[in-house]
């Protein structure tokens, strides 16, 4: 009976698994194919409009052609290595997902209490995404060493510097979350953000919001911070050796970036799954946390219209004169508000105010 | 069953990761070879319970400085034959000093403390215990001056290694950034009448 | 009081805000893409495409051979040969265009003392090879055939600002 618990539990798994992961590929899929028409319209075009109705299978039929495409490898390329480093860069991507809650349900009152929906419920999730996060630089910089090109290399260097740099501001924007939710599990911080927007994290930790967003373009090498892939001076950067499918391998892990910072940023500063006020709580908090991931997903389309890319010099100032200040010092303030009013009662306000945020210390 | 499975699948990839490092003839494969390594050990350490070890471990050493030394790596461009050309020669003594390691690691897993007996019932605390929690207060109650001396040897390290490689050139025409962005239309534009 | 002003802007990505402002409105309007194979733009009466060799209403054609149009090609892309006809005239035997050479210039149709040579406004001709590119007398004959009406009807667009 043993073995068969097993079994059944490692089914479940499995199918936990590809209810998270079948979607997010045809998300992923589909975020091209949106990125395209939205951008078109910007720029007063129409995009893709002709594979299918309104273009809708335009991602399929990208995916074919580039599935038919022949792989070529660099003869002096370190083959190994120009293998794996697709893979290096979409499975940190895919992987961080599965700490994701993506609601609360009672499972139509079959449990009898409400359980999180994640693949896997870990009370250190932001830590584990912080971790997994820093490894996407892995397949960038192994592309870029291996493909034994100019480019290739600098682009890789330059993508390393730059997601060091701002993994710093985002850890240290993410440290500001922590003091007001008291806890490193994602569900958690989203029921600290409960009943209504007033409750959410993005009130007090306005500047921490900016920072986390824009530390996540930076992050998955999205357009303003681009300049890893800067086609004016680097060809492709990291990518340029690649063809086929395994080019489209690091799209898919930049797009899976992409909609992990969405949803995050929905999670950690915009109340995840709750809405904005309580009176529409009738709608599944599923629907709620994905329409403020597909918001987030739209604004990052919207920068890459709008905004052209950043200098290499003025990336790394942003970086860390302005952004690593920022959230040191953001940390420092939340962390004496929280305590002034036990250093000196006239400022019992300021305690009182964050404490509204604060449902640990209650 | 399963964990003690576990244990030595990461335990095996954690040697064979460790043999890989120094066999690997391409000091590129040595640093992966590295990386899957800490990878495993960070696995050993989430079969103890200790997830926030285990996640830091990877978060830091995968993450930032094997990422450092992977960089040094690629801007060397390091002669492999010639590397491996006196391999042998250091073999009498790079094998002493494994051998009196080898004694010393029997020597202190005989010495008892290790026994099953001198150490704590084993036991899963993951759901009940929350090892962030637990390590921050340890650590800012308990050990806060070793852990506020290890702040500042590193902030000083780091105040160092600045001091020293930062040298101002004055010949150098780079941009004032901070100048360039506080521009205001003002300062630069005058309205001609015509 | 600017000073405060400046730190509130650059703090709340002001300058920032206004750009994407700017893209949030170009979101709203209306495409103005044409739609190709659709929609088509107007083409102007002196639209160079796919070249037409004309005949008089009789049924006679009208080139005489003058060979202008060869010399005057900065492609060559023309050759020309020419023999008496029995009836006396001067003919071509022989009027090829290269297309893969001819820059569409609209020269041969300036050179043309009698309008024999023109250019139509017909430029989906695209083909798989080179040999298809490869426009003789017959084929530009017939091609005039086929265009004659529009191609009346551009020239006379045309003529008073000739």
């Amino acid at each position: 009976m043993e073995w068969l618990d097993m079994a059944i539990t490692a089914g479940i798994w499995a199918l936990e698994i590809l209810a998270i992961a079948v979607p997010v590929a045809l998300t992923v899929a589909y975020t091209t194919y949106v990125e395209r028409r939205v951008i078109g319209i910007m720029q007063i075009r129409k995009g893709c409009n002709r594979v299918g109705p309104f273009g809708l299978l335009q991602p399929l039929a990208d995916g074919l052609k580039l599935f038919l495409k022949e792989t070529i490898i660099p003869t002096n390329a370190n083959k190994l290595l120009f293998v794996a480093a697709p893979v290096l860069a979409l499975v940190p991507a895919l992987v961080a997902f599965a700490v994701v809650p993506f609601g609360e349900t009672r499972l139509f009152g079959i449990w009898d209490k409400e359980h999180v929906m994640a693949i896997s419920h870990l009370n250190v999730g932001l830590l584990y995404i912080l971790a997994i996060s820093s490894l996407s630089i892995y397949g960038v910089l192994m592309a870029g060493w291996a493909s034994n090109s100019k480019y290739a290399l600098i682009g890789a260097v330059r993508a390393t510097c730059q997601m060091i740099s701002y993994e710093i501001a985002m850890g240290f924007a993410l440290v500001c979350v922590l003091m007001l939710a008291g806890s490193m599990d994602l569900a958690v911080i989203v029921n600290a953000q409960a009943g209504g927007f007033w409750h959410w994290y993005i009130i007090p930790l306005f500047p921490m919001f900016l920072v986390y967003f824009i530390s996540g373009c930076a992050e998955s090498n999205r357009t303003p911070f681009d300049l890893v892939e800067g086609d004016a001076e680097l060809v492709a950067g990291h990518i340029v050796e690649y063809s086929g499918m395994w080019f489209a391998t690091f799209s898919l892990a930049e797009y899976g970036a992409m909609i992990l910072i969405s949803l995050l940023t929905s999670i950690l500063f915009l109340g995840g799954w709750h809405a904005p006020i309580p009176a529409l709580d009738f709608i599944p908090g599923t629907i709620w946390l994905l329409l403020k991931a597909a918001f987030f997903i739209f604004v990052f389309i919207w920068f890459r219209a709008t905004f052209p890319r950043y200098r290499y010099d003025q990336m790394m100032r942003l970086g860390w004169k302005v952004f690593l200040p920022w959230t040191l010092a953001w940390i420092a303030v939340l962390g004496i508000c929280t305590y002034a009013g036990e250093l000196y009662e006239g400022l019992q306000f300021l305690s009182d105010a964050i404490g509204f945020y604060q449902p640990w210390r209650s | 069953m399963l964990e003690a499975g576990f244990f030595y699948l990461f335990a095996a990839m954690v040697i064979v990761g460790g043999m890989g490092v120094v066999l690997a003839r391409n000091t590129m494969h040595s640093v992966m070879f590295l990386i899957f390594c800490f990878f495993n050990a960070a696995g050993l350490f989430f079969l103890l319970d200790a997830e926030f070890l285990g996640i830091i471990l990877i978060l830091i050493y995968v993450g930032a400085v094997m990422v450092l030394f992977m960089f040094v790596i690629m801007m060397l461009e390091v002669n492999q034959a010639k590397l491996k050309e006196g391999f042998l020669q250091y073999l009498p003594i790079g094998g002493m000093i494994a051998l009196i390691l080898l004694i010393e690691f029997i020597a202190a897993s005989g010495s008892g403390v290790f026994h099953t007996d001198a150490i704590a019932a084993v036991g899963h605390f993951g759901k009940d215990v929350n090892n962030t929690v637990e390590i921050g207060k340890v650590l800012y109650t308990q050990y806060l001056l070793g852990f506020e001396i290890a702040a500042i040897i590193l902030l000083v390290a780091l105040v160092g290694s600045i001091v020293l490689t930062l040298r101002t050139r004055k010949d150098a025409k780079y941009q004032n950034i901070s100048k360039q962005v506080n521009v205001r239309k003002e300062d630069r534009l005058r309205k001609v009448r015509m | 009081m600017r000073l405060i002003k400046h730190a509130l802007k650059t703090w709340l990505l002001w300058e920032l805000v206004k750009g994407l402002a700017l893209t949030m409105r170009y979101f709203f309007k209306k495409s103005i893409t044409v739609e190709y194979p659709e929609e088509r733009t107007p083409l102007s009466p002196r639209f160079r495409g796919l070249h037409a060799l004309r005949r008089y209403d009789s049924g006679e054609e009208r080139c005489i051979a003058c060979k202008l149009c060869e010399v005057i090609c900065p492609a060559l892309a023309i050759v020309i040969e020419s023999e008496e006809r029995e009836d006396g005239s001067r003919r071509t035997t022989r009027y090829d265009i290269d297309m893969t050479k001819c820059i569409y210039c609209g020269l041969c149709q300036e050179a043309c003392p009698v309008d024999a040579i023109v250019e139509t406004q017909h430029f989906e001709y695209a083909s798989e090879t080179r040999e298809a590119l490869y426009y003789t007398k017959e084929m530009l004959l017939e091609v005039g055939e086929q265009y004659e009406a529009q191609i009346t009807a551009n020239i006379k667009a045309d003529a008073p600002y000739r």
